[in-house]
């Protein structure tokens, strides 16, 4: 089967170096961020970033945890 | 003021709607898009201040008021009346385009009511077109689904009307102005408007209702009922403290149910709670940074999400699929659709260059104005959140993921049109947000494109998009649901009063033989008497009539004579 180009591993592969490329040019463009602390937190270095970073995982697992809760099979409410 | 020169819009167009089944195909195309522009122009001549009186039973009702906040949420109805109905064109049966136009006029109705009773008038003939609107997708998800829906909105209208009742009975005026929360009518009016913002614990109407109807009733469903809410509320209650913690639910649950789904549109139903949690928040912290924050979010929100909809309806109208389990590899077969896709799920993620950019900023700036800590801390997880449920998570899945072997084109012209629409709008709201700052309720005093905003915003947004690759693992689709809040009126309680049912008829069985038995005593002397050869029944001879009557009278003779 003649494959697109995006599913060949090495785009893949490419795509992840270019994508990394622009994450790590975003943290460097913070060092010229001119931030008025508010809170305390948000002038640590490339905050947005981590705490991005950081609070999708939470959410993720807190996801993952109530999914294992209330789970059910998507014909769930026809039976019967 | 002058009463005459001004036509109600939202009336206008539910009206013109009803015009919809006597019109041929052509006069039918031309009202569905040309009575919204007409709305369109109508919205904008109505004046500051109440422009017609009308006397209804003692009260003065004021069913056109306008004023820059309704004439914010009037214009950005008659635009998504305009695109939707654009997008539903080629395919929607009629039932389906006076339901949508309905909604649109009942929309635009309450944004101008005001007034309490013109208010709930309009309220409920929104929640039921837009029940039409669910059922006319005519199936038998679609007709259960539209009935819970109907259900928890003719709930949430009796709250309001209940709430009005109080209210007038206290202050003696009808007119709907901002209230504060110190009595149980506003509470009970708060409670009303909630129910139609999909605030907890009932928030589950949407994700259950809006999915089951056609491709462009969804799209022009996630308009109207929520941001008609939102209006409501930013009118009613601004600087009600309690919408920030509702709105943060919402936002949460809005991304973590999201995460959990499979059903594309239901994903997409998920953010329009989480989107309408970010207007909340904006309403609850009652600055006129914040307010504006909410109106001008809802706004670009309104459009950036019918394009987000409008993309999934053109899979699901292509491919009969809906589950991101079936989809996957589209973008080779529908360019537009997927850049369409793209275009909104960037929007709703507040991209710089985007609509969600210049919107939402300003209700997380009010935040960190007003030194609310971990109000602003929470609203950027949420905006990180975004990202991750509806700007990756949707295009993901549905365009990308793996090559699910589908080849569907993009959909017909119209559909094609009114995408690039919406497209074009996100994009030239974000570059250019002049235009809507300007008609926002109050002078807008922000900036959104300074370095900082910038960069942190993409730091947000591409770390997200690096935790979401990093956690695709986990976050591959099953073919599951995941329960709601509605779980407790869908499973125990109908069980219950099955239950109720059962006992009742076999406690009739019982007694239903004792029953027959007397009724059948009863019947049979019944018949003896009054049947056809009953003697009551029997047709007597005239001369025995005239004998009785004889005998009546002598005996009548007789005892007037004693």
């Amino acid at each position: 089967m003649n494959q697109h180009w995006l599913y060949r591993p090495a785009s893949i592969r490419l795509l992840w170096i270019v994508f990394l490329i622009i994450l790590a040019l975003t943290m460097l463009a913070g060092f010229f961020m001119d931030v008025h602390a508010a809170f305390g937190l948000e002038d640590s270095f490339a905050f947005a970033a981590w705490y991005g970073f950081a609070s999708c995982i939470g959410m993720v697992v807190i996801a993952k945890l109530v999914g294992r809760l209330l789970h059910r099979k998507d014909s769930y409410y026809e039976r019967d | 003021m002058n009463g005459i020169s001004v036509v109600p819009p939202g009336l206008l167009l539910i009206l013109g709607a009803l015009l919809l089944p006597v019109a041929g195909v052509r006069l039918r195309g031309l009202l569905v898009l040309g009575l919204p522009l007409l709305v369109l122009a109508l919205v904008w001549q109505i004046p500051d201040g109440s422009s017609l009186q009308l006397r209804f039973i003692g009260y003065e009702l004021s069913p056109i008021s306008g004023d820059r906040l309704s004439r914010l949420f009037g214009t950005v109805f008659a635009i998504t009346a305009f695109a939707g109905g654009l997008f539903a064109l080629n395919r929607a049966r009629v039932v389906e385009l006076v339901a949508a136009m309905i909604c649109a006029g009942s929309a635009i109705g309450i944004t101008f009511a005001g007034d309490l009773v013109t208010l709930l008038v309009f309220w409920e003939s929104l929640a039921l077109a837009s029940t039409l609107l669910v059922w006319s997708a005519m199936t038998e998800q679609s007709r259960a689904a539209g009935m819970r829906y109907l259900i928890i909105h003719l709930l949430g209208g009796a709250l309001l009307l209940t709430g009005i009742i109080g209210h007038v009975a206290a202050v003696d005026s009808i007119a709907f102005t901002s209230m504060s929360l110190d009595s149980p009518a506003h509470w009970l009016m708060l409670a009303g408007f909630l129910m139609n913002a999909a605030a907890p614990p009932l928030s589950a109407w949407l994700p259950d209702a809006y999915p089951e109807a056609s491709p462009s009733g969804m799209v022009l469903l996630s308009a109207f009922t929520t941001k008609a809410a939102v209006y409501v509320l930013l009118r009613g209650f601004p600087g009600a403290e309690i919408l920030i913690f509702l709105g943060l639910y919402m936002i949460f649950y809005g991304i973590v149910y999201a995460l959990l789904e499979n059903d594309m549109r239901r994903i997409l139903a998920y953010s329009i709670v989480n989107q309408v949690g970010f207007m909340l928040c904006g309403i609850g912290i009652g600055t006129e940074m914040s307010l504006n924050g909410a109106a001008a979010h809802a706004f670009a929100h309104i459009i950036y999400k019918a394009l987000l909809l409008m993309s999934a309806g053109s899979v699901l109208y292509m491919t009969g699929k809906r589950k991101c389990t079936d989809l996957g590899g589209l973008f080779q077969s529908m360019p537009l659709t997927t850049i369409c896709g793209i275009i909104g799920a960037l929007s709703i993620s507040s991209f710089p260059l985007t609509s969600g950019f210049i919107s939402k900023s300003m209700i997380s700036q009010a935040a960190a104005d007003q030194h609310l800590a971990i109000v602003w801390f929470l609203l950027m997880a949420g905006s990180a959140g975004v990202f991750l449920h509806a700007g990756i998570k949707f295009p993901w899945f549905v365009f990308f993921q793996k090559d699910a072997g589908l080849t569907p084109t993009d959909p017909p012209l119209n559909m094609r049109l009114a995408m690039i629409l919406f497209a074009f709008l996100c994009i030239a709201l974000g570059i250019w947000p002049a235009p809507l700052y300007a008609i926002l309720p109050y002078p807008v005093d922000y900036v959104p494109y300074t370095y900082t905003h910038v960069v942190s915003m993409l730091q947000l947004l591409l770390f997200s998009g690096l935790a979401f690759f990093i956690m695709l693992p986990y976050l591959k689709r099953t073919l599951t649901i995941t329960l709601d809040w509605d779980w407790f009126y869908r499973w125990p309680v109908p069980r219950a009063l099955q239950q109720v049912t059962k006992t009742l008829d076999r406690w009739h069985t019982h007694r239903r033989i004792d029953f027959l038995r007397h009724a059948g005593h009863f019947f049979g002397t019944l018949f003896l008497y009054h049947g056809p050869r009953g003697i009551l029944a029997r047709t007597w001879a005239t001369g025995s009539m005239v004998l009785w009557v004889v005998i009546l009278l002598g005996i009548y003779l007789v005892a007037y004579y004693i």
